[in-house]
């Protein structure tokens, strides 16, 4: 079943586009790099906040309005390119290791930011200094940046343990 | 710069034994990337927020001068490692980047964007408020604001191009 559809995918015409084109695949991967960065730099933003190690002169709610609109963008941008250059070879890119962790972390690493929702809702507003967040907002920030880093890692190791330009 | 009078030297740098080691420890160049790309990461998340800002998109409730003092050391403390990370790289395949042309692209890019960057956070440094004054200079700022994106994105594609483009 699973094979059926991602043998469909990589038939696409799309994907086939994308395969046997010369340029198109670098084009998307620079668009998913950018995309990427972005996502994870604004992040980054509310974990080190949450952590206390960053901005502490600004209340965790004020760097979540300013940051969360860049990662929802970049993260929309990054999954549609990122879903192109997988569909482009979906068969053997299911079956990489690197893929499949990178898959089961984002996911994880959105079940964090859920549970940080649902813990912290409105109350984050108050706070405003470091000493003000509680622990369980520091272990959600310092899961997050940890799962961020681990996926950019396992983005680059995909790269490298199937034959495609490194 | 003569690339066949040079090349003897890509040859010994291939030949090193840091080179060499880098070379066969096949996690070496995938580490190195990933924290490359990291910084790249919080090079590229502050030059955003920093013109947003210039651009008067976002964050409002900060003044011009209060989103530079705030962001752009966090484009300036990740460049030694970029530069660290990236040499790293260069000596494990010289050839690759020193006899491309799209790192040369990348480098020339990288000293405008850096200099286009460090121009609008010494104009805050040296003169405060001066990008509030008046509407031609709001304008100035986000004529420098939208320069400043397409090159700090091009930096970003170049760096990607590099494994494309095949030194002949």
């Amino acid at each position: 079943m699973l094979q059926t559809v991602l043998q469909f995918l990589q038939d696409s015409p799309p994907a086939v586009t994308i395969r046997e084109g010369e340029m198109l695949f670098p084009w998307i991967e620079c668009i998913h790099v950018l995309a990427l960065t972005l996502v994870i730099g604004s992040i980054a933003i509310v974990d080190l906040r949450l952590i206390g190690l960053a901005w502490r002169d600004r209340s965790v709610i004020e760097t979540t309005t300013l940051s969360l609109p860049i990662t929802w963008c970049a993260f929309l941008v990054a999954a549609i390119t990122g879903g192109l250059l997988f569909a482009s070879n979906a068969t053997v890119y299911a079956g990489n290791a690197y893929f499949q962790a990178k898959m089961l972390l984002i996911a994880l690493a959105g079940l964090n930011m859920a549970g940080y929702h649902g813990f912290a809702g409105k109350r984050a507003a108050s706070w405003r200094s470091a000493a003000a967040t509680p622990w369980p907002a520091r272990v959600v920030g310092g899961l997050s940046l940890a799962m961020w880093i681990c996926i950019a890692a396992c983005g680059r190791w995909i790269g490298f343990s199937i034959n495609a330009p490194t | 710069m003569n690339l066949h009078a040079v090349s003897p030297f890509f040859t010994w740098l291939a030949a090193t034994p840091v080179s060499q080691t880098i070379q066969s420890v096949t996690w070496i160049i995938p580490a190195v990337q990933t924290v490359h790309i990291l910084c790249v990461a919080a090079v590229m998340v502050s030059v955003l927020l920093v013109n947003l800002r210039l651009l008067g998109v976002a964050p409002r409730d900060m003044t011009i001068d209060a989103t530079l003092r705030r962001f752009l050391p966090a484009v300036w403390w990740p460049l030694p490692i970029l530069l660290a990370t990236g040499a790293t790289l260069i000596v494990a395949e010289p050839e690759r980047a020193l006899e491309n042309p799209v790192f040369v692209l990348k480098m020339s890019l990288l000293l405008a964007g850096t200099l286009l960057t460090f121009g609008c956070g010494w104009v805050v440094r040296h003169r405060p408020g001066f990008w509030d004054r008046d509407v031609r200079r709001r304008g100035l700022a986000q004529l420098l604001a939208t320069a400043s994106l397409l090159i700090w994105a091009a930096i970003v594609f170049a760096g990607r191009w590099i494994a494309y483009v095949q030194v002949t």
